[in-house]
């Protein structure tokens, strides 16, 4: 995996002995983490961001250098596990939450609570509640956070003008799992047939739809971001019993399937896609005209607003039972890992990434939003510079909630039972009351 | 044999007799040399991977640590997992309908080159699908027969009909995927068959037109019959290769929708590397995928009297 000129090895491994006797004394300062870091990530939009910061970082530690690779989101997991099998994996990599545990568990990441410490790294800047979910059941941090997302709904501007629809209507939408409020009200009349016929009107043809209010994405998750969580998290209802590391998964909840069961009947009343007709995310969908709104999250904002011949606007989710919208607020971060033959390098490179150095510069690119609030600001800017209206990402926060991904063990198992449960329901196999099951044999490996 | 339990008595014997020593051990030491490099291939890459997967299959092994002993837990679990059962059904009826369809489609392409053409450019262009990699084929037919965008779907619509879900409805999304495979495959298995075909002396024709047989009639009292050893092995190759299908769901459907597509050697991949990473579940299910591969072609290779020919 790292190919160091032999000279280079010897500066690595002489720095590293140097490292070892100067640590006695207490400073962690001087040539150590020479060498090269090699860094993994998933999303290739923002490779040129942290290339950036890579040289920024190299600049400062000419000794260090950082390679970075890029592999994209189905892919990536795997190829990540079987490096570490392999004892070749990235000496830093970017981490999910969904996913750490699985590897805190194995050993496969680096607890950084000693570095930290040691070098007196300031954990406060971060934005609240972006650190905390990082900290495993035995109470140590695995990851620095780097950026977080929340989701919102894109819509065609033009669509929405043609149906007499304002962006504030849609600002101002409320839902409930029994009508779908104001809220289905508005994806209804988005909606048009063969014959120019909105969904909310007489004569609307359902089985012959040009145009869908709503777009569902084909990405079936236990934490239901990308379809049903805009939806879900403003009723009183969570995912597990306790997040993190909960135990019992509350899919066997009513009021919760009654949600499900009202989102996937979109499809039935022909106000969605029905299942299999788009392959690819809303992206795609909004882009084809086919399709009035979408969900998804803030970091597709680019890939939305560069759609071509389409003008996209973006609404957070609507007003729920409670009174409060609501969105999954979702961290990344850094990790190292466990079989990094550089961890003082590779803390070196995290520590950069965590600070407000690195952010600023991943903040100028207006990819995504930087861990710490400043940054986050900056690019905040950025995105309005280039016109495009985000404020809708920051909205649960300044008015209504966050709720964080269900962060358990064995994460891979419990999506495996949850992505095909969820996709039986939107395929018409099953209704909403059948994830009881599905919750009992997902609470069966929680508790293995 | 007799070479091999001469030698120790000949290792034996005093330094004037090595010309002798040599002369019994025969052909054994070039032999040795040639079969050496392929025994060790197929006990570094076949017999050590099985035997290691067998053991493994017994364990709680998974990525990162090596298991303990568990016993048959594993197999019960296997006993008990319904998307086991719901991939196994799945596959054999992937296995069904790929290699029904492909097995009429290249006998009947064989016949033809058999009795039509001598063209090798004929012979080459039926070849030409099995020169494409699966997981290229698999990403053709994934773009041709896309809902929206896919060029098949414009057909259809454009001659009137309502698009086609391929591989996005769960009743045909096995099929599809098994005509996939159809298309890549019958022409090799054809070739297969074809050679079979010309070991059928052209006199039987000939006896047969004297007769005033038709070609049908000739097809099934000369060339079916003689036919039956080389198609009793190729449907064993073809079978078991067809068991193993796994690129093209991977590629195409990951499993979907809703496990539909769920193949084992996909549902075995999974579990074993892309969640849980439980190589000792994974592995038990290995050992039983060839538990049936091996009694399948037991069973096939009797019924068709394979290793017997009627022409003698």
């Amino acid at each position: 995996m790292k190919r160091k000129t032999a000279p280079a090895a010897l500066v690595g491994v002489v720095a590293l002995a140097l490292s070892a006797c100067s640590s006695g004394g207490g400073s962690g300062s001087g040539g150590d983490g020479a060498g090269e870091i090699t860094y993994w990530l998933w999303d290739s939009n923002q490779l040129p961001a942290y290339q950036a910061c890579a040289d920024a970082f190299t600049e400062a530690n000419p000794d260090t250098t950082v390679k970075i690779e890029q592999f994209a989101w189905d892919d990536y997991w795997t190829k990540l596990t079987a490096s570490f099998v392999g004892g070749s994996g990235p000496d830093v990599f970017v981490d999910h939450l969904s996913k750490y545990g699985e590897f805190a568990t194995q050993g496969q990441v680096v607890a950084l609570d000693e570095m930290i410490e040691r070098d007196g790294f300031d954990t406060s800047v971060y934005a609240d509640g972006l650190l905390d979910p990082w900290q495993y059941a035995d109470g140590s941090t695995y990851g620095l956070p780097k950026d977080w997302d929340t989701t919102a709904f894109f819509y065609n501007t033009a669509m929405l003008d043609e149906a007499g629809i304002t962006s504030e209507d849609l600002w101002a939408a409320d839902w409930n799992p029994d009508d779908g409020g104001t809220f289905e009200e508005i994806v209804a009349h988005l909606t048009v047939d063969a014959n120019g016929v909105r969904g909310d009107e007489e004569g609307f043809d359902p089985s012959a739809v040009e145009v869908y209010g709503l777009g569902i994405n084909p990405n079936f998750e236990e934490t239901g971001q990308m379809q049903w969580a805009n939806f879900t998290g403003t009723l009183d209802w969570d995912y597990l019993d306790t997040n993190p590391w909960g135990t019992r998964y509350n899919f066997d909840d009513p009021e919760f399937q009654k949600a499900i069961d009202w989102f996937y009947g979109l499809a039935e009343k022909g106000y969605a896609p029905a299942a299999g007709v788009f392959s690819d995310e809303t992206p795609t969908q909004v882009g084809s005209g086919q399709v009035a709104m979408g969900t998804n999250g803030s970091w597709a904002t680019g890939s939305f607003m560069e759609l071509d011949g389409v003008d996209v606007g973006i609404a957070p989710g609507p007003v729920g039972p409670e009174g409060e919208r609501a969105s999954l607020f979702n961290g990344v971060a850094d990790s190292i890992s466990a079989s990094s033959d550089n961890k003082e390098g590779a803390w070196k490179w995290v520590q950069f990434l965590g600070s407000t150095d690195c952010q600023d510069i991943v903040a100028e690119h207006a990819v995504v939003f930087p861990a710490i609030p400043e940054s986050s600001e900056k690019a905040l800017a950025a995105f309005d510079e280039k016109g495009w209206d985000v404020s809708a990402f920051f909205s649960y926060e300044e008015e209504g909630r966050t709720f964080l991904p269900p962060i358990t063990l064995n994460a891979g198992d419990v999506n495996a039972i949850a992505s095909v449960a969820f996709e039986d329901i939107y395929l018409g196999n099953a209704d909403a009351s059948s994830l009881t099951v599905a919750d009992e044999q997902i609470d069966a490996v929680l508790q293995q | 044999m007799s070479a091999v339990t001469d030698a120790p008595t000949t290792t034996a014997a005093p330094r004037s007799s090595a010309g002798r020593r040599s002369r019994n051990l025969g052909d054994l030491p070039a032999a040795l040399v040639f079969i050496l490099p392929a025994t060790v291939g197929f006990v570094v890459f076949l017999l050590w991977p099985t035997l290691r997967g067998i053991w493994l299959s017994f364990t709680d092994t998974t990525a990162f640590q090596t298991g303990g002993f568990i016993g048959l837990e594993n197999y019960r679990r296997l006993a008990d997992d319904p998307v086991f059962w719901n991939a196994f059904g799945v596959t054999l009826w992937y296995v069904v309908l790929n290699i029904g369809i492909q097995t009429v489609l290249a006998v009947l392409v064989a016949v033809l080159m058999h009795r039509l053409t001598k063209s090798m450019v004929v012979r080459g262009i039926v070849l030409t699908p099995y020169l494409v990699s699966n997981v290229v084929a698999a990403m053709l037919f994934l773009m041709l027969l896309d809902y929206q965008l896919g060029f098949v779907n414009e057909v259809i619509e454009a001659l009137g009909w309502d698009r086609v879900m391929f591989f996005g409805d769960q009743s045909l999304v096995i099929p599809t995927i098994a005509l996939v495979n159809v298309w890549r495959h019958a022409g090799y298995t054809a070739l297969l068959v074809f050679a079979g075909l010309q070991t059928i002396p052209e006199n039987l024709y000939e006896a047969g037109r004297v007769d005033g047989a038709s070609e049908l009639r000739m097809f099934r009292s000369i060339t079916m019959p003689l036919l039956r050893p080389y198609l009793g092995l190729v449907l064993i190759v073809t079978m078991i290769g067809s068991f193993q299908v796994f690129d093209t769901v991977s590629v195409a459907t990951q499993g979907g929708p809703a496990n539909a597509s769920n193949v084992i050697q996909y549902y075995i991949y999974e579990v074993a590397f892309s969640r849980g990473y439980d190589f000792g579940y994974a592995s038990a299910m290995s050992v039983a995928l060839m538990v049936v591969l091996a009694t399948i072609s037991i069973v096939q290779f009797r019924l068709t009297r394979a290793n017997q020919n009627d022409m003698a």
